[in-house]
């Protein structure tokens, strides 16, 4: 009867404790797919076939990515997994698909990463209740590789108040 | 004497009361029907559902012959155990004004001749937000934002204790039980106090009649938010209600390209603005005055 | 005793025959009327755009929502008070002179107020909707709205102001005492009401935080101390008209009691203004903005500048030449403080108060304000509105209150028509 007593117990510990440390991977927030430019998606079928070279370098392919995002201190192989290119790599070495790369981006900007789970961060769209809820990735705002917002023209700004007439 | 006396009174007499019901006369006929029935409307807290059902269906039915759209007009009411608040993220705001012209586009504001704006974007120098006198409102350069500045925008702060409400002298402006003030465009007499009053220039006023074209109707009006309004009264923003009491967000909020506005439930500790309450540093507009607004600028902490 | 049918015919007479003595006069009266209704014919035809079109027709904004219509109104509205700087002499203090022009002054009121309720009339957006302001029939926001308020405590001021001279007239037509019982309340009850509907004015501006310009507890001192200034130079000068034009004996005595009282009144606007000014100017904050665009000019805006430095020296003139009684006393010179005195307040309390309210907005923007030729136009056709009323007011007020006019005559014109009938 003990025996059994205490089985249950352990197992219900090994059950809280498989959610606990799965909980942190198991984030899932309703994001639409991510906005990949043509054709660049999957990535592997160049990359299968080509060699691996982990030397820090200008590449000459892929021209048209120009980093800005703390380039000194890192580089593409950082982020882009170098044996699968179709999974980005977090720190804790797990690979993720690009659809979750908030959680990638969540590592170093943890505070923002907060904001945007609570709904809180960025762009608000469609229905706050009663209705499905939208989430965007980063990626959608902000470009991966270059994130500033960058400045954009404004729109026309309101007539004086001599100015406004009226049509007829 | 007595008998000339007579005959110049009654000609006078005669004279006026022709020439008066002869001015009138213009008045009376034209859309004679459709002004009898404005002129006896009801206030819009004293009617029964069936008369408000009654004054939608006949205002729909003057829509369609003047625009030749259909529009459906609702009169959904506030849904219990709502407080509705607004979260404005300076730090982001970079002072593009799309909100401005989607607000137009949702709300059925004239557009130019005249130009009837609900939300003012303010440009003011870092160091100095609360001396709006240095604010800059007609900024134009070819980027926003500009290195030296922040962007404020401003529209009806949706006062608990609306300075507006406590001056109209008609009752035609109130406040919901979900915390919006809201005009009856049916009931105004245009006297314009209520904008004396506002401290933060939150209401407008239509000084002609409403100019939009004829493809950009917003077709889903509310009775008290953004259905065709007539000229010379009161409007301003509502926090789209139209929208809010359906779950959607505002126009402004959605249009936002960098995610500066926030929108929620104040009553409902799980929604995003009282998320921003608890975690930002939040301030609102000239809170010496009292007037406890429901719109919530904040910084990141 | 009469009966009822007798005394619907006897207003019936006394109505026609008003009529008469407005209809028939000389000749600088038909022009003067004549000008007066070609005055506000134009007035009414600039009004015509502004309700089909709407307020876009004047120059009112966004930014500046109240102008030329709404200082008149204030301005007027003080004009109309004064009044009772007639009735408080009279009746208590007893002053001989001036109870029989107390009427004539009550009659002056009436148009004051006339006048001012046109002024907010076509200042309204929606005049087909003012029914919703009539308490109990529409839905008047009452005791909140001070414009409720207003709309209340200028209706009861009116038909004060109605009630009691053309009782008292119509009295003195019939050659009756009047019943002191009911008119002397009446009267002492028109001098807190005249103090109440300027107070109630001031207070529509007083009440709003949103304008610190407006927000100064002295905002209703001011506005009473003006008006005592202001309206009873219109008397004055109104009056020794009428002594000009008509039979009336006004006596040179009355004018100068007035002025005496109007001194006093005087030199309160004067220290009002100049707390008011220490006050904005030694404290020195951001709220100081509207009265340094009034009295300097503010970021380059200074289109009011020279009209209020040109309106405080009047005021100020005015003060002096009422201080002295050489000057007082004297009526060239009377006169001249009356015209300085009726100008400068009006620039001080109409554009000089409800224009600075509202320059810096709330958002701090600056629009500066001038009225376009239209509300201009409806301006001057409201004051002439005014004048005619109270000129065809007097027309049938003087000949009653000189005894000209009255029952026995009437009665003495038609006995030999009655006999004549009687006879066939």
């Amino acid at each position: 009867m003990r025996k059994i007593f205490y089985y249950f117990i352990f197992l219900a510990i090994l059950g809280n404790l498989s959610l606990v440390f799965s909980k942190e991977i198991q984030d899932e927030f309703p994001v639409p797919p991510p906005p990949f430019s043509e054709g660049i998606y999957p990535c592997s079928q160049c990359h299968a076939s080509m060699e691996i070279n982990r030397k820090r370098r200008i590449l000459n392919e892929h021209t048209n990515i120009k980093l800005q995002h703390a380039e000194t201190m890192r580089w593409c192989l950082d982020c882009h997994n170098p044996e699968n290119r179709d999974k980005l790599r977090l720190y804790s070495g797990e690979l993720i698909d690009f659809g979750r790369s908030y959680l990638l981006c969540g590592e170093c900007h943890g505070n923002i990463y907060r904001d945007w789970k609570a709904g809180i961060h960025g762009k608000r769209q469609g229905y706050f209740s009663g209705g499905k809820r939208t989430y965007l990735l980063c990626v959608h705002c902000h470009n991966a590789h270059s994130p500033q917002i960058k400045p954009i023209k404004p729109e026309p700004p309101p007539l004086k108040p001599k100015e406004i007439r009226n049509a007829r | 004497m007595q008998g000339r006396n007579f005959t110049r009174r009654e000609f006078i007499r005669n004279f006026s009361m022709a020439t008066f019901f002869g001015l009138s006369f213009p008045f009376l006929s034209s859309c004679g029907k459709e002004m009898v029935e404005d002129f006896l409307q009801k206030h819009f807290l004293e009617m029964t559902h069936e008369e408000k059902e009654l004054i939608i269906s006949r205002l729909e039915e003057r829509y369609f012959k003047k625009y030749g759209k259909k529009f459906t007009v609702s009169i959904q009411e506030a849904i219990p155990n709502t407080l509705w608040g607004y979260g404005l993220d300076l730090s982001r705001c970079i002072g593009c004004r799309r909100c401005v012209y989607a607000c137009i586009e949702e709300n059925n504001c004239s557009r130019q001749e005249p130009q009837s704006q609900w939300i003012r974007v303010i440009r003011l120098r870092k160091g100095s937000l609360i001396n709006l006198e240095d604010s800059e409102h007609y900024y134009n350069p070819d980027y926003v934002p500009e290195k030296e500045f922040i962007y404020i925008p401003v529209q009806c702060q949706q006062c608990e204790n609306p300075p507006c409400v406590k001056v109209c002298p008609v009752h035609a402006t109130w406040k919901e039980p979900d915390g919006l003030v809201v005009v009856d465009y049916n009931w105004c007499i245009g006297c314009r106090y209520c904008m004396a009053a506002c401290p933060y220039r939150g209401r407008v006023f239509n000084w002609a009649e409403s100019n939009v074209p004829k493809d950009k109707w917003n077709l889903s009006v509310h009775y008290l938010g953004n259905r065709p309004r007539m000229r010379n009264v009161v409007e301003k923003c509502t926090f789209c209600i139209q929208r809010i009491r359906k779950g959607r967000y505002p126009a402004c909020v959605e249009v936002c390209p960098t995610g500066s506005r926030k929108f929620g439930n104040l009553l409902d500790p799980q929604s995003e603005i009282r998320y921003v309450i608890q975690n930002k540093r939040t301030f609102r507009l000239k809170e010496d005055l009292n007037t406890e607004p429901k719109f919530y600028y904040f910084f990141e902490a | 005793m009469h009966s009822f049918k007798e005394t619907v015919k006897e207003t019936w007479r006394f109505y026609r025959k008003t009529l008469s003595l407005v209809f028939t006069g000389s000749k600088e009266y038909y022009l003067w009327c004549i000008l007066l209704l070609c005055i506000m014919g134009i007035g009414f035809l600039c009004y015509l755009p502004q309700l089909q079109i709407g307020l876009i027709t004047t120059n009112m904004r966004d930014q500046v929502v109240w102008g030329l219509y709404i200082s008149n109104f204030t301005y007027l509205v003080g004009v109309a008070a004064a009044a009772v700087l007639l009735v408080v002499p009279a009746y208590i203090y007893q002053f001989g002179p001036i109870k029989e022009i107390v009427v004539l002054g009550e009659l002056f009121a009436a148009s004051s107020i006339i006048m001012a309720l046109l002024f907010v009339t076509v200042d309204l957006g929606r005049v087909d909707r003012f029914w919703h302001m009539i308490p109990l029939i529409g839905k008047m926001n009452f005791p909140s709205s001070l414009l409720a308020w207003d709309v209340v405590v200028l209706n009861i001021y009116l038909l004060l102001n109605l009630i009691i001279p053309i009782y008292l007239l119509v009295k003195t037509y019939y050659g009756k005492e009047p019943n002191k019982k009911f008119i002397v309340p009446l009267i002492l009850f028109s001098i807190p009401m005249a103090v109440t509907i300027h107070t109630v004015t001031a207070f529509i501006y007083n009440g709003l935080p949103a304008r610190p310009f407006w927000n100064a507890s002295i905002l209703a001192p001011r506005f009473l101390a003006s008006a005592f200034c202001s309206g009873p130079a219109i008397i004055i000068i109104v009056f020794q008209i009428l002594r000009e034009y008509t039979f009336i004996k006004i006596e040179d005595r009355a004018l100068f009691k007035i002025a005496e009282l109007m001194a006093y009144a005087m030199f309160l606007n004067l220290f009002f203004l100049i707390s008011e000014m220490f006050k904005e100017y030694y404290s020195n904050t951001i709220h100081i903005a509207s009265l340094k665009y009034l009295y300097e000019g503010l970021h380059g805006h200074n289109l009011l500048v020279p009209w209020i430095w040109v309106g405080t020296i009047m005021n100020l003139i005015a003060f002096i030449l009422f201080l002295f009684p050489v000057t007082r006393q004297r009526l060239s010179t009377l006169n001249i403080g009356c015209i300085l005195i009726i100008a400068g307040v009006w620039i001080e309390k109409g554009p000089g108060l409800i224009i600075p309210g509202f320059i810096p907005d709330p958002l701090g923007e600056i629009y500066e304000y001038i009225p376009n030729f239209r509300e201009l136009f409806i301006s001057f056709g409201i004051w002439a509105t005014g004048f005619l009323i109270f000129t065809l007011l007097m027309k049938v007020a003087i000949p009653i209150a000189s005894g000209e006019f009255s029952h026995i005559q009437y009665e003495r014109e038609i006995s030999p028509l009655k006999m004549k009938s009687e006879s066939n």
